[in-house]
This record gives C-alpha cells, structure tokens and sequence, in this order.
C-alpha cells in the first residue's frame, strides 16, 4: 500500500488517539463504560490499522512474535494470580478484599489488576488472530477487488 | 422511533446480504449490520456490549473476512435451486420463536424474573462492597470473577488454536522459500 499517501498520513495521525483512548477505557472501566475486553480489542484495532497500512513485516517488527505470544499466556496468568494472591493472603479464590488493608481497597485493586489481565491477553490474542490470516494471504493487486 | 429506524435499516442489510453475490459488498454490509446492532444495544443502555460489537463486529472481523476473503473468491456461487426445505425449517423455527417471545415479560418490566433474583443485591449492594461506580465491572470483575475468567480462557484457548492451525505455516513457507533461494 505504499502508494497510498492520504491513507499513511490519516493512520499516522489515527494510531496515537486510538492507542491513548484505548488506555482511556481500560483504566476507566471502574467508572464508565469499558475495562479489559473493549480496551483490548480497541488496542489491537491500532495495531491492526498499523498493519494494514505500513505492511505486515513492519508491523511484526514493531510488534514481534515471541512478544505477543508471551503476553496472550501473561495476561491470562495475572487474572489467575490474583485469585492465588487471594487464596494465600486467607480469602476464597478470586476474593479481591483481603488483597489491601480494607475491602474496598482490595476491591478496587483486585479489578484494576485482573482487567489488566484481561486487556493484555485480549490485545495479544486479536493481534495473533490477525497476523495468523494476514500472514497466509495471496498477494493481492488493488484492481482485483 | 430511532429504534424503529435502525431495525428497518438492520432488516435491509441482512436482505441486502442474503441477496448480494459479490462478497466484497457483503463483508462491509455485515460490518454495516454490526454498527448498526452496535446502536441498537445502545439504545437498550447496555453500552458496554455495543463498544465489543462496534470494535470487534464493525472493525476487527470485516479486516478478518477481508483477509479471508483474499485466500478464496470474491464471488459467491449460485444455488442451482431454490431451497424450499430450509426456508420451511426457517419459518417453522422463526415462527417457533415469535410465539415464545408471546410469554416474556415486557421489556424493562421491573417485575420480571431476571430483575428480581440477584439484581437488587447488586444494585443496593455493590457500592458498600466493591465500591466501583460501575456496577457493570463491579459484577463481571468481582460478583462473577469466575466468569470472567473462564471467558478469557476461552479467548486464550482461540489464540492458541488459530496460532497451531495457522500460525505455524508462515515459518515453514518462509523456510521454504529460503530453502529456494539457496538450492
């Protein structure tokens, strides 16, 4: 898509606000709208407009394999880990309040930890998703659509 | 009246799809269909499903039936025939499934079963034991923290299938190909 100059400038100019709204509704969830699986997805959408744009070799560069794979397991192991968190510091698995000092304490980081969870492995799997199609596809000129 | 409107334009698109034979103009009709479902459930408060459905529906899934779309044809074939037996089973099923929304409770009856079991302990509840102004995150994260992670187990199950059914290809094409280029 290199010849498409109008489309590289718009998405360069899309990428940052997508990525910091992104950010915006992961760490917002607690008050509106959002938390991990909108943030994820809204994040890899930068991601994958990244990719469409500038190619699919450029975006693993800036996003390689082993990084996104690693983060897909990482993800999934904080959501866990909270809930053992909870277990040894003498709670019910998934009992956020005994994480801090007071139960609302507890709870407000017990969420804001496992929606982290969630988002990471939301992020890593749509971009893994996408990589995997995007990597299989037939080179395709802009007349055949 | 905006929901009337929607449905209708809802109703066009899926016509539009069943009709249309170039695949091309389906795929950005189903994304068309999925922003305007995405408006629906905000019509009906549940904001945050229409953020998952405008983000994944609209955006992620149109780019992935694109790429689909590059592998296979840009033309759907067409039927020899017409169909008569699954059109029966579809209106007997669609009709099935009217006449059991005869017995639901009207929408935001507040008497209604759903509205009546836990909810009100969420509600009265969940501001003096989470303390998230969110009740939405405060249920999914914490009332239904199992929940939630089974769904994300789920997610990450679909990662790592897609990655052994196709994410293993693209290394063994690009070895062969370097095997190519140096035998």
């Amino acid at each position: 898509m290199k010849q498409h100059l109008v489309l590289r400038v718009v998405a360069k100019m899309l990428i940052p606000p997508i990525l910091l709204f992104a950010l915006y509704v992961q760490f917002h969830g607690d008050f509106g709208p959002g938390g991990g699986f909108q943030a994820g997805v809204i994040f890899a959408a930068a991601f994958i407009l990244y990719a469409l744009v500038f190619g699919l070799e450029t975006a693993r560069r800036v996003v390689p394999d082993r990084l996104v794979h690693t983060a897909m397991a990482v993800g999934l192991l904080i959501f866990a880990g909270v809930g053992f968190a909870g277990l040894l510091l003498g709670g019910n698995y998934l009992n956020y309040s005994v994480l801090a000092e007071n139960q609302k304490a507890g709870q407000h980081l017990g969420i804001t930890l496992i929606e982290f969870g969630v988002g990471t492995t939301v992020v890593a799997v749509m971009i893994t998703i996408f990589f995997a199609f995007a990597g299989r596809s037939a080179r395709m000129s802009d007349e055949d659509w | 009246m905006i929901d009337i409107v929607l449905l209708t334009f809802l109703a066009l698109t899926a016509l539009a799809i069943v009709r249309l034979r170039h695949l091309f103009a389906v795929v950005m009709l189903t994304g068309v269909y999925s922003l305007l479902s995405a408006g629906l459930f905000v019509l009906l408060d549940a904001v945050d499903v229409a953020f998952i459905e405008a983000a994944v529906g609209a955006g992620i899934s149109t780019v992935l039936m694109l790429g689909t779309l590059a592998l296979t044809s840009r033309r759907e074939k067409v039927p020899g025939r017409i169909p008569v037996l699954p059109l029966i089973v579809v209106l007997i099923t669609g009709a099935a499934l009217l006449y059991g929304t005869l017995d639901m409770p009207r929408f935001g009856d507040a008497g209604a079963p759903i509205h009546r079991h836990v909810a009100p302990r969420y509600i009265h509840d969940s501001g003096t034991e989470i303390g998230v102004p969110n009740i939405v995150t405060s249920v999914l994260a914490s009332y239904r923290g199992f929940d939630t992670l089974g769904e994300l187990t789920v997610i990450f199950t679909a990662g790592i299938g897609i990655l052994l059914l196709l994410g293993g290809t693209g290394g063994r094409r690009r070895k062969d190909e370097e095997m190519e280029e140096e035998g």
